[in-house]
Parts: C-alpha cells; sequence; structure tokens
C-alpha cells in the first residue's frame, strides 16, 4: 500500500474553504502557469460540473486566476484577486458549462498569446490536482515531483534518448501521440531534480518541438 | 527502526518494543522518509501549529459573512454569550468551541486555516489542542508533539480510507479529525499508548455513518458548527480513554467498519448535496436565492 506522511495530514496552510475547490483550484492554476511558460494575452476559465455549480461559493474561480498568476495556495491576496493590479496583466473571462463526462471538478484554461494553449486539470480531492490534457494531447502531472514535459515527432528512439540524458529515478512516465510520426507528447515525473543543461540539452534534439520543466509545487 | 507501520496494531507493537511515544516513533520516520532532520521534520510541524493558532486568534475578532452570507459571526455570538455568562463546563470548553468556530469561519471567509486533515474539517484538531493547551500553559514542544501524534493517527486511518467526503462521506473528514484530537488530547494529559489508541477509536466509533451533506455544495451548513461539536466529542471520548474504558473493537477494526461505511453510504450523501440537509426544503430555498 502507498503510505502518506504526516505533513499531508496537518497541511497545507491555505486559504479556505475548501480543499479542492479553492486549494485544488490554486494549484491547477500554477501548473497551468507552469506549462504555458509565458505572458498570457487573454484567458478563458472553462469551469465544470461541481467547479461550475459551487464554485463562486468556494472562490474556485478567484483561486484559479491566482494561480495562473503565481500566487501560492496560502497566499491571502487570493480573497481579493479580482480587485489587485497584478491581476490587470491579462484579459480574462469565466465560463460554466456541465459535461458529464467531465470529472466533477474539471477545469479548462484556454490562453491566447504568444501560442494559443488549452491545459485541462482535474481536482481530485483532499487538494490534490491533475493536469489530464495539453491541447491535444493526453499527459498526466500532479505537481508533487518534478515533471518534464516533452512535445516532438514520433520517431523511434525518442524515449530513450530523454531516459538516458536523465540521470534521476523516474517515478511515473506517460506518452501519447496523435498519430503515428505525428506529433506526440511525453510526461516525465522525476524523484529527484534536473539542472537546466540537461534540459537545454534534451532541447537541442532534433524533433522535439516544445519542452517545459515544471518544478514540483511547494505547499 | 520498523520503518512502515500501516496499522494501530503495529504502532502500538513498535512504541512497546522500543519503549517509545508514539510521536517519537512518528518523527523519527518521517524525518528519515523525508531525508531530514528531526529537528526539521518538527519545524514543519511548528509551521503548521503556528497557522493554527494565527487562524484561531484571526477569527476571534471577525464577523465578516461568508460569500454566500449565509455563516460567520456565530464565534462573536458565542463570545458575546460567555462575556455574560461562563459555559456549564468551564473555560476549557469556553476555549474549544470558540476557538473551533473562530477557525471554522475564518475558512469560509477564505483566510488562512490549515487543512487537518481537510478544509472543512480544519477546526476540530486546532481548538481541541490548542484550546487546552491555553488552558493549562501546556508548553510548545508538548504541543508539537501532540499535533504529530495527531497526525500519525491520520496517517495511518488514510492508508486504509481516502479523507474525503466525496470518497467516504464526513466520517472521514470531521470524524478522523475528532478522533485524531481525541489522540493527541490524551496524550496531552498524560495517557498511555493504550490510553491515546482507545480514545482514538472511541471517538471514531461514535461518528460512523456521518454523511456529507452540505447545503448549497458550500463547506458551510452544516460543517460550521459540526466542528466545534466534534472537538467536543473528542474530549469526551478523551475522558473515558483516561479511565481506563477501552473501545470493545479495536482500533484497526473501527478503522474496518469506517471504510465499510464509507462504501455502503449511497453517492448522494457523499458531498454531491443531492439528499440529507442539502436537499431541505429550506436548503432548497437557500439554493434559488443564491443562484440568482
Amino acid at each position: 500500500m502507498k503510505q502518506s506522511s504526516i505533513i499531508d495530514i496537518i497541511s497545507p496552510i491555505m486559504v479556505g474553504p475548501s480543499s479542492s475547490h479553492t486549494a485544488g483550484a490554486v494549484r491547477l492554476g500554477l501548473l497551468a502557469r507552469n506549462v504555458y511558460n509565458a505572458k498570457p494575452q487573454k484567458v478563458t476559465f472553462k469551469l465544470y460540473n461541481s467547479y461550475a455549480l459551487t464554485g463562486k461559493g468556494h472562490g474556485t474561480d478567484k483561486g484559479l486566476l491566482a494561480g495562473l498568476l503565481g500566487l501560492p495556495v496560502d497566499d491571502t491576496r487570493i480573497k481579493d484577486i479580482f480587485n489587485l493590479d497584478i491581476a490587470k496583466e491579462f484579459e480574462y473571462k469565466f465560463e460554466y458549462l456541465e459535461d458529464f463526462n467531465r470529472h466533477p471538478n474539471a477545469v479548462d484554461f484556454v490562453i491566447e498569446g504568444v501560442q494559443n494553449m488549452t491545459i485541462s486539470g482535474d481536482s481530485i480531492g483532499a487538494g490534490e490536482v491533475v493536469i489530464r490534457k495539453i491541447n491535444d494531447f493526453s499527459v498526466k502531472f500532479t505537481g508533487k515531483y518534478n515533471t518534464l514535459l516533452l512535445v516532438y515527432k514520433d520517431v523511434p528512439n525518442m524515449i530513450a534518448r530523454v531516459t538516458n540524458s536523465i540521470h534521476v529515478n523516474i517515478a511515473s512516465l506517460h506518452c501519447d501521440r496523435f498519430a503515428k510520426g505525428e506529433e506526440a507528447s511525453m510526461c516525465v515525473c522525476l524523484d529527484g531534480d534536473i539542472n537546466q543543461k540537461v534540459i537545454d540539452f534534451l532541447g537541442l534534439i532534433e524533433d522535439v518541438y516544445m519542452i517545459r520543466y515544471i518544478k514540483k509545487l511547494d505547499n | 527502526m520498523d520503518r512502515i507501520i500501516s496499522t494501530f496494531e503495529e504502532l502500538y507493537i513498535c512504541c512497546t518494543k522500543y519503549n517509545k511515544q508514539i510521536w517519537e516513533i512518528a518523527q523519527e520516520r518521517e524525518a528519515e522518509q523525508a531525508e531530514i532532520s528531526i529537528n526539521e521534520f518538527r519545524a514543519i510541524v511548528k509551521k503548521s501549529l503556528d497557522a493554527m493558532k494565527e487562524a484561531i486568534k484571526n477569527g476571534l475578532h471577525s464577523k465578516e459573512m461568508s460569500m454566500s452570507g449565509m455563516c460567520g459571526d456565530d464565534c462573536y455570538r458565542l463570545q458575546e454569550r460567555y462575556k455574560k455568562q461562563h459555559a456549564l463546563f468551564g473555560s476549557a470548553f469556553e476555549k474549544i468551541t470558540t476557538y473551533a468556530l473562530s477557525t471554522i469561519e475564518e475558512n469560509l471567509r477564505m483566510g488562512k486555516i490549515v487543512a487537518c486533515p481537510t478544509a472543512g474539517s480544519c477546526a476540530i484538531v486546532p481548538s481541541v489542542l490548542v484550546g487546552f493547551s491555553d488552558e493549562l500553559n501546556i508548553d510548545e514542544e508538548s504541543q508539537i508533539n501532540a499535533l504529530i501524534t495527531a497526525g500519525e493517527v491520520g496517517r495511518i486511518i488514510s492508508n486504509k480510507v481516502a479523507l474525503a467526503g466525496a470518497v467516504a462521506g464526513c466520517q472521514a473528514e470531521c470524524g478522523v479529525a475528532s478522533a485524531m484530537s481525541a489522540a493527541a488530547l490524551t496524550q496531552l494529559r498524560g495517557g498511555k499508548i493504550e490510553e491515546i489508541l482507545n480514545a482514538m477509536a472511541l471517538a471514531m466509533k461514535n461518528l460512523l455513518g456521518l454523511t456529507c451533506d452540505p447545503v448549497c455544495g458550500l463547506v458551510e451548513i452544516p460543517c460550521v458548527k459540526r466542528n466545534p461539536f466534534l472537538a467536543i466529542h473528542a474530549v469526551t471520548a478523551s475522558e473515558l480513554a483516561l479511565a481506563g474504558i477501552s473501545s470493545k473493537i479495536p482500533p484497526d477494526e473501527v478503522i474496518d467498519a469506517l471504510e465499510q461505511t464509507g462504501k455502503l453510504m449511497s453517492p448522494t450523501l457523499k458531498e454531491s448535496s443531492q439528499a440529507g440537509l442539502a436537499k431541505t426544503k429550506t436548503a432548497i430555498e437557500l439554493e434559488k436565492r443564491l443562484l440568482k
């Protein structure tokens, strides 16, 4: 059985009122921020199901925006985020939707800017979150591990070339592709940390279109 | 050190074998697994304890309502009453109940709290732990020890049952928080290992079947008032356990029952607001008003 730690039980320190609807929303925003890795111009937050229905009362909208702006889960400014100057960094709007094929607490970040990107994730309970999709690729990472994310051309040996360059233990590996020989994605969750040199090196591999190193969340 | 402890029986055996307290066993293992020193681990626990005290303090001075406008001024009311007339059970009771309301109301007005184990149950452990410690001037190190024990209890339960209302109902949130508090309080009062575990089991046993049926899907009704109720529930369990009264059903079997009850509980009563208090006539009216 997978063992939890005492710290998981007596944390996080967070702004209320809900671990899944508030802290989870902030964490999803933080992960989306790190995936996008640039200043957005316009963002549409699509909230689904329970996130749409009870999101306002739980500050889910504020949490998603705050996370995307880089505020941690215990930042007391989250409550007033709509009135803060930092929230004027980009245009944003919220849409409230129902889709029972989606998780009860699901969100899409539709981001326009230097590149357009849609990042989808779920808040799966007790503040834990998962990013499930980036554009059309299925991915899987939680912010609990340092994660290397690559989009590349589906060619032989790509997984070996990437994993051979990483000298830390791999906790999980998730791959997906659009079609054979087309765009593919790889999501590598790591037990340790890798340095910028390794990331730069991987970015230079022919056929790698995009690379992101998403640090694990602090809180 | 026996590194993997998955049950209360294993915890008890480990404490007996090494002649150590629950918190000692727990902090050694946690530090080892996280590859940090015991002092570094205790510093993380202290950070949570400090945040709990901060939330209590902030909540005592506010009557700002939640975004829904349904809750937020109950702590103020209770303090006003205690100014005029003291609680039947004395000042420890007053501290625990006011601290519980102040913390949970901080939570609903988007103040900073510690999810312990969850946000909706965030006031139970702090109110019992800090309320009692304030009453009897308990030193900080002992408070940290008690919070570690509370965490260890929650951790062992979480190995079997996800601590989420959507998975196992409120018994797995406020119920577990009350069991954690009962253990922590019993330790603070000098209870033996078996008394600490009995307090945990007694508190948990009497909350089996507690559903999660929040009105309008918000962490407000019945969550706010449930926190002070279950804080006092933990005190009752501790009193009984310290008298040598044991849970006839051993701790691990109580947790088995918790798990089974969670599985059998209707999904309509697990944080989906489809039944129970959430579908009462008044709740439906409140919902309509809120959606306007």
